[in-house]
Formats: C-alpha cells, structure tokens, sequence
C-alpha cells in the first residue's frame, strides 16, 4: 500500500497526474469528436451524394478497423507527412508530433465515425410535426435550427454521446503505446521499477472505473436534467 | 504507389490471419459460455450469486481491454504461489493470456447482450409453451432460447466486430498477428503509411465479410420476417 502513497516514496501523485492526463487527452478528443460527429452527420443527411458517400466511408471505415492501428497512423503518419513537407524545405531528420497531440485527435477521428451514427439518429428522432408546425409558424431556417432541432437533438443525443465519451475514456489507454504518460503508461513505468505489475495495473483499473462510474453518474444526472420538461409515460 | 510493395505487405500481413483467427474464435467460443452462465445467473433470484456477477461485468466493461490483458500477462506473474501453479503453464505464454483477457471481456459484454435478449422474450410466448405443458429445460430449449439467440444476434454481431478489432491489442503482448506482423515490417522498412493502410484494409475485409455472415445468419433465423415465397403450382387454374 505504500507504493501508493503520495509523494517520493509512492507513486500515488504521479498515477493522480497521470489520470488527469487521461482525462484532458479523451475531453479533447470527445469534443473535437463531437464537432466530426456533427458535420458526418449532416453530410449523411445531406441532399448531395458526395458528402453522403464520404460520410458513409468515414464512419464504415474507422469502425471497422482496430483503434490501435489508427492510432499508430497518426503516430508513424503525422511524423512522416510533417518530415515529407519539411524536406521540401530542405529540412531533413526526424521530426515527431507530440503524443498527446497525435493521441487526441487520432481517438477525436474514431470517435466522431460514433458520434455520427448517435447524432444521426438524434436527428432522425425529432418529430417530423415539429419541424411542420415550426414551418407553419414562419421560422426561418436558422431559427428553426436553434429553438427547435438543437434543444431537441441534444436531449436524444445525450445517452449514446455518454456511451462514446465511455470509449474515449477506454480508448485514451491506447496511447500509452506513443509514451503519453497517462493512466496506464504510468503504471507500466511503476511497475517495471517496482517490479509489482499486478498492484500497479489494478490500481490502473480501479482509477479508470472510478473515471467511468463518475462519468455514468454524470450522464445521468445530465439525462434528467434534459428531460425536465418531458412528461413520463 | 508502389504496388509490389504494398502486394508483398499484404501477403506478408496475411500471414498473420489464421492467429487472429484463433484468437477471434477461441475467445469468442469460450465467451459465449461465460457469457450465458453470466446472464442466467443475474437473472438468477439469488441475490449474493447476481451481484457476483454484476460486478464482474462491471469491473470488465468499465476498464479497459489493455489493462485487462496486462493484469493478467504481467500482473499475475507477480505472485508465487501462480508462478509454482500448474497454470503457470498456460500463463506465461502470451498466447493464453490474450485469449483469457479476450474470453472475460467478451463474456462480460456478451453477458448483457444475452440478458437483454432473454428478457425481451414476449411472455406470451412462455405462457404458450406452459399451455403446451412445457416446462424447465423444454421449454427454454424449444421457446425462451431459439426466441432470445434471434433477438440477441444483431447486438452480438457487434460484438463480434469489436473482438476482431481487439485481436490487434495481442500484438501489444508480443503476438504476431496482423498488427504485430504490421509493427515488425514498419521497423524493417520505415513506411509506416503503406503499411498500416494495407493492415487496415485486411481488417476492413475481414470486418465486412463477418457483417456478411452475422446478416445472412439473422436471415435464416428470421423465416417469420421474409416474404412468404410464390406459390408454386403449375396448374394452379385447375385448383379453383
């Protein structure tokens, strides 16, 4: 237990610091993820075929490959495309991208091809009476937006944008693999000089499911609170 | 493009198909058992054996698949008493480590799936099969389970999609499937792009194949959903 503790003699600052990496690189990528889950889903939507099809690529595509392999794209791929450019500025050798960098928007891009889907069908779920009385009453487009669609399709939204957020916060364990030192890089270093891996990666474990009981409770109480004025069947 | 490349990465990559493979289907298999003991024992009335494994799926839904599968390739190596166990056997390979990691994610999460199709057989059908005079194991073989397997198969085909694409972590453990045969060509070669675009691509087919499956499978347990086929009968004016 006292490797544990805080300060020099236990690893318990260095695994709090490193659960608050984890929690700043899958917020940054759940929002980012969010504004990619917004324009997929308004291209599914869209009158053109193009941004139907591109749409339809992006999200068939990056569910159905490993997180892991996307990850490393960004990984080995955000160096090479930067050291491509920068050759032809006569720079030559390495240069990486930062982890955390790479790591947050290579789970954003994963996360938005979910987002989509959620917001998609969030947006398929306001009564089309609505947007008709909305309609009827002179809205205009950007006006009907606003008071009718985003009040709404914020409320649908909620419990599968939870659900994603859940996968940004399990997905974030992946970077470890590029050195970001969160949760679970930490605790491979503890371990491996401590020489205890088993205390290290349970404590790992008990940290991501404190993240995700909060974030349960969180989005819960978000839920209620959104539907405040809906009457309960 | 440098398409011998990328063909002799692809038949490189390809290498690495069958481990997946086993992986996928070892864990799969042996999650299914998990995961219907699970679902049927929180279905349970006894409240000490549910909460069991409420927590167990849990603790496994709410972490993470990589800690998972360090806690037991690294993890459990730190106690002697399993290190001078039989099982020590099984779990100094990476190989049964992975598959133990996978087959407890996946009965976990295939536990809730089986659970949410059991409960959403309609009671009147259970009712039915009592009126029959059907009961204990006749009537979930022949009623509860066919009804439960058809509503469950969308959401655990999902499922099956997820575990293909959780095979790639094994490469973490020093597995040599398709993404540990990616790594060990990108440290050969520097050409991280090509490479990970063709991995990414086997995994794609494989991925789209199994939808394929999963789909063709919901169809032919699905005979009350198709159309009723043409009649056939060749001199069907005589009839009338």
């Amino acid at each position: 237990m006292e490797l544990l503790s805080w300060g020099d003699r236990g690893w318990g600052d260095e695994l709090f610091r490193a659960t608050l990496m984890t929690l700043a690189v899958a917020a940054l990528a759940f929002l980012i993820g969010l504004v990619f889950g917004t324009a997929g889903a308004a291209a599914k939507l869209s009158r053109w075929r193009v941004a139907r099809a591109a749409a339809d690529g992006y999200t068939t595509v990056l569910r159905g490959v490993p997180d892991l392999l996307v990850i490393y794209l960004f990984y080995f791929g955000g160096s090479s495309v930067l050291m491509t450019i920068a050759s032809m500025f006569g720079h030559t050798g390495f240069i990486g991208v930062d982890a955390f960098t790479t790591g947050a928007i290579a789970i954003a891009i994963i996360n938005g091809a979910y987002s989509t889907e959620v917001i998609r069908g969030a947006v398929l779920a306001v009564p089309k009476g609505e947007i008709e009385a909305a309609r009827a009453v002179g809205m205009s487009d950007a006006l009907l937006f606003r008071r009718i669609m985003i009040p709404q399709v914020l409320r649908f939204a909620l419990p599968g944008l939870g659900n994603v957020w859940q996968l940004a916060l399990k997905e974030t364990a992946l970077i470890s693999v590029t050195g970001l030192v969160e949760i679970m890089r930490q605790s491979t270093i503890a371990s491996g000089s401590t020489k205890k891996p088993f205390t290290f990666f349970a404590a790992a474990a008990v940290l991501y499911l404190i993240l995700t009981t909060l974030s349960t409770w969180g989005f819960q109480r978000a839920e209620t609170w959104s539907a405040r004025g809906v009457r309960r069947a | 493009m440098d398409l011998p490349f990328l063909w002799n990465t692809a038949r490189e990559l390809i290498a690495g198909v069958p481990l997946m493979f086993q992986l996928v289907s070892l864990s799969l298999a042996l999650g299914l058992v998990l995961a219907t003991l699970v679902a049927l024992v929180r279905l349970s009335p006894w409240p000490v054996l549910s909460g069991v494994a409420y927590g167990y799926v849990y603790v496994f839904r709410g972490t993470p698949l990589l800690v998972q599968v360090f806690l037991i390739y690294y993890g459990l190596g730190q106690f002697e008493w399993i290190r001078e166990s039989f099982l020590w056997i099984f779990l100094r390979q990476p190989y049964w480590c992975a598959i133990l990691a996978l087959t407890l994610n996946t009965g976990a999460y295939g536990s809730e799936i089986i659970r949410g199709g059991l409960q959403a057989v309609p009671w009147g059908q259970v009712e039915a099969g009592r009126a029959c005079g059907m009961s204990g194991w006749l009537l979930f073989r022949r009623i509860t389970l066919p009804i439960a397997v058809r509503q469950a198969l969308p959401a655990y085909g999902n499922e099956m999609i997820l575990m293909v694409k959780a095979t790639s972590l094994a490469s973490i453990i020093t597995m040599l499937e398709i993404t540990g045969i990616a790594q060990r060509l990108i440290s050969q070669t520097y050409r991280a792009i090509e490479i990970l675009l063709v991995a990414g691509a086997i995994y794609l087919l494989i991925n789209f194949l199994l939808t394929r499956a999963v789909k063709a499978l919901e169809h032919w347990l699905s005979p009350h959903l198709r159309d009723a086929p043409a009649p056939v009968l060749p001199n069907a004016a005589l009839v009338h």
